[in-house]
C-alpha cells in the first residue's frame, strides 16, 4: 500500500521514509529547475529573501508544457535531478524536505539530506501526460520570464512517486538493481 | 520540373510536431509490449504499465507524451526534381514556430548555450538536408529530448580496438547513463565516417523502426547481441532494476579513414519520436 504524504513536510515526517516506498503526495509542492535553481541560490548568497517559503517545502523538478485551455496544467513529468546537484545542499540547508525528480544524485546532494533531514523521490520520467493528471491546480509565484523554468505553486492529490533516496541515504538504484540481479544468478 | 510552395513545407513540418510530440509511433509501442510481456521484476512491470498508460492518455487527449517536448530535429530528403517555391530553410522554422505554439509544446530551446535566453517559439529546428533523385520531399520530424541526450556519448577509438572496443564503448555509455535517460531507452550507434558524420549516423539511427533490424546481417546480429547484453546489466525501467534497460539498438555505419574508429552513441528515451510525411 502507498503511504499518503501531506505536503509541506516536515522534517520528522521526511526521515520516516525508506527507499522503495511508494508515495502518493497531497497538498502544495513548488517547481523549480535549472534556471530556477540558479536565481534562488543568488538570492540565498546575498541573504535576501526567497520568492517561495523554502522551509519544508518539497520541490518537483519539473518544466511543463503549457496547459492548454480548461487545464489546470500541461504534461509535467520530472526532469534529470543531477543538473540541480550544485544547488540542491544550499535549498536543504534553508529547510527545503523533499526533492522530486528523476536519475541519479551526488555524494554533496545526499550528505546535505542526511545531515538535515530531507528525501529524494523519483516520479516516473517520460510520464508527464499520466502526472498532470494529479495537479489540480498551478499558479506562476516566480520568474515568469523563464516561462517553462518558472517558479509555480501546485496543488497536488495523490500524485504518485517512489523515495529513490531516504534521509539515511539508502538508494534505491543500488538496492533495487542488487535484488533483480540476485533472482538471475 | 515540378514546384512545390514553402508554404506546403511549413504546413507540414507543423502537423508533424504536434502529431510526433503527442503520438508515439506504433513501432516503439510494439517494442514497450514486447518488453512488458517478457518482463519478470514486478516493480517493472508496474512501471512498463504505467508507461503504457502515459502514451494511452496522450494518445486519447492529443496530449504531450512527454514535457520535454525536445528540440526539432527535422531531416528532409529533397528531390533533384522539385522546385521549392520560397524559402525552404525558414519554411521549415516557421512550421516549427507555429507547431509548438499551437500545439501547446514546450519551447526548450535557448538562442546562446552560454546566455541562455530562450527563444520562446522552439527555433531554430536542427536541420539535415539530403539530396535525392526524384521529385517528392520527404520530412521526418524527430523531436529530441535532453535528459536522454546530455547521456550521449562520442569516442575517437582506435582501429586496434576493433569489434571489442566497440561493444565495450556501447555498453559503457549505457552503464555511465544508468536512471538518468528515463530508461527503457532507444540506443542509436553510429560507427564510423568521421566524428561528425558519427554522430550523426548515431541520431539518424534512431529514426529507424525501433522494432526493425539492420539491413546488414553482421550488423543485425550485433544489434541483438548488445541489446541482449544491455538489457543483462540489471538497470531496468526507470532505474530500479530489470531486464527492460533499452528497447533497442539501432546501429548504422559508414566507410572510414586507414587510422579511425570513430564511434557515436546517442541515447533516446522511451519517448522516442519520430513522424514522417512525403510531399
Amino acid at each position: 500500500m502507498p503511504i499518503s504524504i501531506k505536503a509541506p513536510m516536515t522534517r520528522e515526517e521526511a526521515k520516516k521514509l525508506r527507499a522503495g516506498d511508494s508515495c502518493l503526495i497531497s497538498g502544495v509542492i513548488y517547481t523549480a529547475r535549472d534556471a530556477a535553481h540558479k536565481r534562488l541560490c543568488e538570492l540565498a548568497e546575498q541573504g535576501k529573501e526567497l520568492p517561495l517559503d523554502v522551509k519544508d517545502a518539497v520541490i518537483y523538478f519539473v518544466g511543463p508544457t503549457p496547459a492548454k485551455p480548461g487545464q489546470a496544467i500541461g504534461s509535467a513529468g520530472p526532469t534529470t535531478s543531477y543538473r540541480m546537484d550544485a544547488y540542491s545542499p544550499t535549498m536543504i540547508r534553508l529547510g527545503q524536505t523533499g526533492m522530486i525528480g528523476k536519475g541519479k544524485r551526488n555524494d554533496e546532494v545526499i550528505a546535505a539530506m542526511k545531515e538535515h533531514g530531507a528525501v529524494y523521490f523519483g516520479a516516473i520520467g517520460g510520464c508527464g501526460a499520466l502526472l498532470s493528471k494529479c495537479i489540480k491546480n498551478s499558479e506562476i509565484v516566480a520568474y515568469e520570464d523563464l516561462g517553462a523554468e518558472a517558479i509555480r505553486r501546485l496543488e497536488v492529490e495523490d500524485f504518485p512517486v517512489i523515495v529513490i533516496i531516504d534521509a539515511e541515504g539508502n538508494n534505491l538504484y543500488e538496492t533495487g538493481r542488487e535484488a533483480y540481479l540476485n533472482t538471475q544468478k | 520540373m515540378r514546384e512545390l510552395s514553402a508554404q506546403k513545407i511549413t504546413e507540414a513540418v507543423k502537423k508533424l510536431c504536434i502529431e510526433a510530440n503527442c503520438h508515439l509511433p506504433q513501432d516503439v509501442k510494439n517494442c514497450i509490449e514486447t518488453c512488458r510481456a517478457q518482463e519478470t521484476w514486478p516493480q517493472a512491470q508496474e512501471i512498463l504499465d504505467r508507461i503504457k498508460e502515459n502514451y494511452e492518455i496522450a494518445d486519447a487527449q492529443d496530449a504531450p507524451i512527454c514535457q520535454d517536448t525536445g528540440m526539432a530535429c527535422v531531416f528532409v530528403k529533397v528531390g533533384q526534381e522539385v522546385h521549392i517555391v520560397g524559402d525552404l530553410t525558414e519554411a521549415i522554422h516557421e512550421g516549427v514556430r507555429q507547431g509548438y505554439s499551437e500545439g501547446f509544446l514546450r519551447k526548450s530551446v535557448v538562442r546562446d548555450p552560454l546566455d541562455r535566453v530562450n527563444t520562446k517559439d522552439n527555433t531554430p529546428a536542427m536541420i539535415y538536408y539530403d539530396i535525392v533523385p526524384g521529385d517528392k520531399v520527404e520530412i521526418t520530424v524527430a523531436p529530441k529530448g535532453f535528459g536522454s541526450e546530455n547521456m550521449s556519448q562520442i569516442k575517437m577509438l582506435k582501429p586496434s580496438d576493433g569489434l571489442q572496443g566497440v561493444k565495450d564503448f556501447i555498453l559503457k555509455v549505457v552503464e555511465d547513463a544508468g536512471p538518468n535517460p528515463c530508461p527503457p531507452i532507444v540506443v542509436g550507434v553510429g560507427i564510423g565516417g568521421t566524428v561528425d558524420k558519427a554522430a550523426l549516423m548515431a541520431k539518424q539511427a534512431l529514426l529507424r523502426p525501433a522494432d526493425s533490424e539492420s539491413p546488414i546481417p553482421f550488423y543485425a546480429d550485433l544489434e541483438k547481441e548488445m541489446l541482449e547484453k544491455i538489457n543483462s546489466l540489471g538497470i531496468g525501467p526507470q532505474g530500479f532494476g530489470g531486464k527492460t534497460t533499452a528497447l533497442a539498438v539501432n546501429i548504422e555505419v559508414c566507410p572510414t579513414h586507414i587510422a579511425g574508429l570513430p564511434i557515436a552513441v546517442n541515447i533516446n528515451c522511451h519517448v522516442t519520436r519520430h513522424q514522417k510525411e512525403v510531399l
